[in-house]
């Protein structure tokens, strides 16, 4: 997030998009309403009629995949009537002209027919957005998981600079982030490209004082993503994988494929809490400790980084997972050891500039967001206060390109994928929690009651979805809160994967696959044909 | 600034400031029941238990020090007799409408009822009459609503209104039978209700309480402050351990983003901590099925493949998935794993998932 959560609650107008925010990030989304208790106006741009649209001022029920046809048309509204912030432009920002240029044509007209909602409530998401002295932006997977999920982000902060929201309090483009520590894992140089602080492995200078740190040669090369890793293992390139606390073997689409993948890897080793569906499929699994048994850091999507403490000890044998590295690393025959978290954070702070200021000692008193650059540093609230972080803010249009896969005649239904309130992720951890299963059982498929009328499905009919990829047996939930056409299902389930369907095709710059469009036929189960 | 006298010794306070801000600052307790300060918005919105009621020099009546603003020159007295007196009379008139059932509430020794009748020894009340009989509602999964314990303090209506801002309970019926209700006095179940248990954190009474696997005492847990370790928001929190081992609860702390809020995965998805299927020793592969292992087996035999991978296929065959689940010192130990010992740069995680 360029700003911080409590921030929200002063801004003026908030535009909600691509984010089910009262389910993904349900304490956000309490100070989302309280903001509005507090006289803020709230925009919702979303597929379904989530919560947060029955607090909405104004609520376009836009088709998945259509996000940046939708910012574009605003951003065509606010040139054309003039509802830039042209002082602000003018001195933080570049090539204005470049995003005019791509945007002259494309009227409210033409993106109210691309994302199937009226013209006239595009002009009226753009004023309201255009005129609000500070307006936040906060989004989620609902943007990124496209093939065009890096447009859709550049596309906003296109938006955000437009009316000058980029630098101020209460304003900003906010990306909630999904997992606990997804900030912290790519903070920490979780990512093949980047060493900690995003400090670039292909950059020599980097590398050499990483070598000099470490005491070792490293590999100069930058690594493979995900996806990639996934690819080749299928294909037997890759022949030793490790996994620590995932489950890619519900979170990843294209299952089959997945499960393929990790069958092909030679050696798979998982280190995780629970013998999850992932942990089955391995050669060597390590038991680790859970966050109630060790001590460390998260840091949160406000670039906050808060003390995880311990409370008991770990369960069994387990060990908490720092603890394994490091004496895998010293068989490995890398001798450095740590006596606690504390000491790893030392060496952190070392050698990641963001992060230089902070320490166990300061952390005692109070969280510290960063960048931190020095330990008489306070954190830093809101990104870009002075400038943008690089130089001038730069315009960076992108047209509006559909998603990877049309339906057709065959898959003629739009699904998309997403969370629901009781449950996390791939449940390992919620599944186990009795009240939350009571809550939210099993899989599920939301259809419009026009749809369901068509296909005389009734609520609570099982049924069979199929895509390209796969097919899977769930239950339809019949609701107006989504429109016809589209079918929504969550992710979390093993029996009745949401990623059996999904498609893997990636965003070639993000390399995140596309979760939230792809095409699907749904039918009436039949039991005799399906079982016969 | 402002300048107020209270029980003789001087304060300087900011315009605005209510008397309870002012006894504060002089380092004076005036017990309260109702007041809260959630984020400075509850504050003085109460003044439903009158248990902070003070005498202002030159006024008739007693007033509440939550919700009185003080002014320039007033005079302010937090412990004559007649506050005393005022303060038990309001203590046993909720005790007249509550059960005493101190000996098995798991809400004992957490209580503030408890407490101030501690406090100021009020055995039982002198207004034997009419107590309220409500039906217990137990379909939360997570907590139960016991109104006949309710004081009528307003603090879940208000948590539940204008900080997690779901809106499903208010106040129903007047007078005597004024109690916390959903619409229609339907099952909270049925509400609107996300589960959060906000509103039972607040509770300062036996009304609301978590429903927990473990009875507990509360004097029989310790509590740690930690980081939840679900969505990105990072809310704050206690964990209450037993018996120095097993996690019972979970209670929310007022973190720099959450300000004393949690959502229902933080309140009560604790369960799966102290789970029976939890892993609790090394598993190794051995034809075909996983097997229990010492960590040097499994160690030796890692370590023994990396190696042997490296030198066959050299290091792009080694790849490493890092998790966005785990501490920021894990993930940089990970990545130091993959970098130096595997020698390769292959390592993501599943973040963009
Ligand atoms: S649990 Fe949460 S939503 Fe339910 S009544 Fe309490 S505060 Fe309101
Ligand atoms: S309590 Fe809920 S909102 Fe807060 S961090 Fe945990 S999961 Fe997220």
């Amino acid at each position: 997030m360029t700003n911080s959560i409590n921030e929200v609650l002063n801004s003026d107008v908030i535009f909600v998009t691509g984010s089910n925010t009262t389910v993904g990030h349900p304490v956000i989304g309490a100070k989302i309403r309280q903001a509005k208790q507090n006289g803020a106006r709230i925009i919702v741009a979303e597929p379904r009629r989530i919560d947060l649209a029955f607090d909405a001022d104004l609520f376009l029920q836009i088709t998945p995949g259509t996000n940046v046809a939708l910012y574009n048309g605003m951003m065509n509204v606010i040139i054309a009537e003039g509802l830039e912030n042209t002082e602000y432009i003018a001195a933080r920002t570049e090539k204005i002209e470049d995003l005019v240029a791509c945007l002259a044509d494309f009227t409210p007209e033409k993106a109210a027919e691309i994302c199937g909602v009226s013209a006239e409530d595009i002009r009226k998401a753009a004023r309201l957005y255009a005129k609000a002295a500070k307006a936040a932006i906060f989004y989620s997977m609902g943007v990124t998981q496209h093939t065009t999920g890096t447009e859709g982000v550049m596309t906003l902060s296109n938006l955000a600079l437009l009316c000058g929201n980029i630098g101020i309090e209460s304003g900003g483009i906010n990306p909630l982030r999904g997992q606990n520590n997804v900030q912290g894992a790519c903070d920490m140089g979780g990512l093949p490209g980047d060493l900690p602080g995003y400090q670039k492995v292909a950059n020599p200078q980097v590398l050499e004082k990483f070598e000099k740190a470490w005491g070792v040669k490293l590999n100069d090369k930058p690594g493979l993503t995900l996806c990639e890793i996934v690819h080749n293992a299928g294909h037997g390139d890759i022949k030793f994988l490790y996994i620590m606390g995932e489950n890619p073997m519900i979170s990843d689409p294209d299952l089959h494929h997945v499960e393929e993948a990790l069958k092909n890897t030679e050696f798979l080793v998982v280190q995780d809490i629970f013998l999850t569906e992932t942990a089955q499929l391995a050669d060597v699994v390590l038991p680790a400790a859970s966050f109630a048994e060790k001590d460390g850091t998260f840091s949160n999507t406000e670039r906050r980084v808060q003390r995880v403490r311990k409370a008991i000890e770990p369960i069994g044998k387990s060990k908490a997972d720092w603890v394994i590295l490091m004496e895998l690393m010293n068989k490995l025959g890398y001798a450095k050891t740590y006596a606690n978290p504390a000491e790893i954070f030392a060496e952190i702070s070392s050698v990641t500039p963001s992060y230089a200021g902070i320490n166990y000692d300061r952390l005692e008193q109070g969280s510290i967001q960063w960048p931190c650059p020095n330990v008489d540093h306070p954190g830093t609230m809101y990104l870009h206060k002075a400038a943008i972080a690089r130089g001038k803010g730069l315009f960076r249009p992108t047209e509006y390109k559909p998603s990877n896969e049309p339906t057709d005649a065959e898959y003629p239904f739009i699904l998309t994928t997403g969370r629901v309130l009781y449950h996390y992720h791939t449940r390992s951890m919620t599944g186990k929690v009795e009240g939350l299963n009571n809550l939210s059982p099993e899989s599920f498929i939301e259809i419009n009651p026009l749809t369901a009328d068509k296909l005389g499905l009734k609520d609570g009919a099982k049924v069979s979805v199929s895509s390209r990829r796969g097919e899977i047996v769930t239950s339809a939930r019949v609701s107006r809160n989504i429109k016809e056409g589209v079918l929504f299902m969550p992710f979390h389930f093993a029996e009745g994967a949401a990623n059996v369907l999904t498609n893997p095709a990636l965003d070639p710059i993000s390399k995140i696959p596309e979760y939230k469009v792809c095409a699907v036929n749904i039918e009436a189960f039949d039991e005799v044909s399906d079982y016969a | 600034m402002i300048t107020v006298k209270i029980d003789g010794r001087a304060v300087e306070i900011p315009k605005g400031s209510a008397v309870i801000d002012a006894a504060k600052k002089a380092g004076i307790t005036i017990p309260t029941l109702c007041y809260f300060d959630l984020q400075g918005k509850i504050t003085g919105l109460n003044s439903s238990c009158r248990v902070c009621l003070v005498e202002v020099a030159g006024r008739k009546n007693l007033a509440p020090a939550c919700s009185t603003p003080a002014m320039d020159g007033m005079d302010i007295l937090t412990s004559t007799d007649r506050v005393i007196a005022a303060r038990k009379i309001m203590l046993e008139l909720m005790l007249s409408d509550h059960a005493q059932d101190c000996l098995t509430c798991e809400k004992a020794g957490n209580c503030k009822l408890q407490d101030l009748c501690f406090e100021y020894g009020i055995k039982e009340s002198r207004y034997a009459g009419m107590m309220n009989s409500l039906p217990l509602d137990e379909s939360n999964e997570f907590y139960t609503r016991n109104m006949n314990k309710c004081v009528n303090c307003r603090r879940c209506v208000n948590t539940c209104s204008a900080f997690q801002c779901t809106e499903a309970i208010d106040f129903a019926g007047r007078g005597f039978s004024a109690r916390v209700a959903t619409p229609f006095e339907e099952d909270v179940r049925d509400s609107v209700c996300v589960s959060c248990g906000n509103c039972v954190s607040v509770c300062p009474v036996g009304a609301l309480q978590s429903k927990s696997k473990e009875k507990f005492r509360t004097w029989d847990v310790t509590k740690t402050k930690t980081t939840c370790s679900y969505c990105g928001v990072g809310c704050e929190m206690n964990l209450l351990v037993k018996n120095g081992n097993k996690v019972v609860g979970v209670e929310p702390s007022n973190g720099d983003a959450n300000n004393n809020l949690l959502c229902v995965k933080g309140k009560y998805g604790y369960n799966f901590i102290n789970h029976p299927d939890r892993l609790k020793t090394p598993l190794i592969r051995k034809d075909g099925k996983l097997v229990e292992a010492s960590w040097d087996e499994a160690y030796n035999l890692i370590a023994e493949k990396v190696t042997k991978t490296k030198a066959e296929f050299g290091p792009e065959a080694l790849a490493g998935l890092t998790s966005a689940r785990v501490t920021n010192e894990e993930n940089y130990l990970f990545q130091k794993l993959v970098r130096t010992g595997f020698g390769t740069n292959n390592v993501d995680h599943c973040a963009r998932l």
